[in-house]
């Protein structure tokens, strides 16, 4: 039996992947094991989501001490800065299904990247709308084309672009590579984003928290800020693994009307 | 059969590979080419070999200087005179409108205008550039009183000497 089915090529069209090679890699593969671990993790995903993000946002927008020169204006960092994290860490996402799409041509891979791009995006777009909130106040305007404001708009547009592309051909499988491939392309972006504010002058502050140094912010507002980040990575999982599994399901569905029209 | 879509997954991620090497060698000499362009304000010390002529648009950047700060009227409307140091070089800088709220001597600022004739930089916009230190106001209020930090002077001291300090003080 194992023998056989390492033999016989697979068919590209089915959901279920050849067992030969990356064999660790596609366990994950069959959207029927995909759909059991999913419904498990789904409740777990968005309590953890809900419970870190409204203590994480209570604590940062009321109990956290205000800035001592931006003052209470300093609370849209704990919205700002996680969905900036998050932006980016989205986009990663999106590069590694790519990755798994092109190489491997992991089916789930193909459906994970089509999902991912929407919630980037909102993410991206939460970040650039509470930025320019917080920039009137603090710098006295809403936008400037510096470096870092400008690499997080291009990353926006290549998030609606890859949405717009894997969606705009009639062959699905056509769409998920173009989308790919866009996506892989625009990966340079992400750390053009990390290190615009290190390379070049930018009206943007630099990084606070840093993996190698201390950071530049009092323990009182890491804390909830850290909270929320947390709470944003539960909501960004939660909201892909859900529409995920929305996007196996459908795809099961077509593929069970398309094989009763043809018996009729 | 099995070796055959290896070899295939081999070489996919082969052109992967080599294409992202090509494009990513490709934005980093892009990148490094327009290092000195890609940039959103001057410096002081850069104003000789970078700013534009007399008239020209562009934006100066720095920290406002200790004690440099003149405010007056002019026509009813406030009018500002202060410096833009880089620590090497200082600018002459005034400005006719009402400054945003960040706006302080020590502070970083980006402000956009003409350099005339007479050596002063003309600002037509003036925009606060905060920095990445974040700390509570009792926090700030015991570096200046223990003397370690005054912030006309410039950025607060490293975080690990304040955030003990706010630990310690409750």
């Amino acid at each position: 039996m194992e023998a056989s089915s390492t033999l016989a090529p697979t068919p590209a069209t089915t959901l279920v992947p050849p067992t030969a090679g990356g064999r660790s890699l596609h366990r994950f593969a069959n959207p029927g094991r995909f759909l059991r671990i999913a419904a498990r993790a789904q409740p777990w995903l968005t309590g953890v989501a809900l419970a870190a993000s409204l203590v994480g946002l209570g604590w940062g927008l009321f109990w956290a001490p205000a800035d001592w020169q931006q003052g209470d204006a300093v609370r849209i960092m704990f919205v700002h800065v996680p969905a900036a994290w998050l932006a980016s860490f989205g986009y990663l996402a999106l590069a590694a299904c790519s990755v798994a799409s092109l190489i491997w041509r992991h089916p789930l891979a193909d459906l994970a990247a089509a999902e991912i791009g929407p919630v980037g995006a909102g993410f991206t777009a939460l970040c650039l709308v509470t930025g320019s909130l917080w920039g009137k106040p603090m710098w006295g305007a809403w936008w400037v084309w510096d470096a870092r404001l400008t690499s997080v708009l291009v990353l926006f547009f290549l998030y609606l672009g890859h949405i717009a592309l894997v969606r705009a051909f009639d062959d699905p499988v056509r769409g998920y590579r173009a989308g790919a491939i866009l996506a892989l392309v625009g990966a340079v972006n992400v750390p053009i984003i990390k290190f615009s504010v290190d390379w070049w002058n930018t009206l943007h502050q630099p990084a606070s928290i840093t993996l190698t140094g201390a950071p530049t912010m009092a323990a009182a507002m890491l804390w909830p800020l850290l909270m929320v980040a947390i709470g944003f990575q539960f909501a960004f999982l939660a909201l892909v693994v859900a529409r995920l599994r929305a996007a196996v399901i459908e795809r099961r569905m077509r593929g069970l009307l398309m094989a009763r029209a043809a018996g009729a | 059969m099995i070796r055959k879509m290896g070899t295939r997954k081999k070489r996919r991620m082969a052109v992967l590979l080599a294409c992202g090497l090509g494009l990513g060698s490709a934005t980093v000499l892009t990148l490094s080419a327009f290092r000195d362009t890609l940039v959103f304000f001057v410096a002081p010390s850069d104003m000789a070999s970078k700013a534009p002529g007399p008239g020209r648009v562009f934006r100066l950047g720095g920290l406002v200087e200790s004690g440099s700060l003149r405010r007056g009227m002019e026509d009813s409307r406030p009018d500002a005179r202060f410096r833009i140091t880089d620590g090497a070089a200082t600018v002459e800088v005034t400005y006719v409108g009402i400054l945003p709220d960040l706006f302080r001597e020590g502070q970083g600022v980006v402000t956009l205008g003409t350099l005339e004739r007479d050596g002063v930089f003309h600002a037509r916009e003036v925009l606060a550039k905060h920095d990445e230190t974040y700390m509570p106001k009792d926090v700030a209020d015991a570096l200046r009183k223990s003397g370690r930090w005054n912030p006309a002077s410039g950025p607060p001291p490293q975080a690990a000497l304040w955030n003990t300090l706010g630990a310690a003080k409750p």
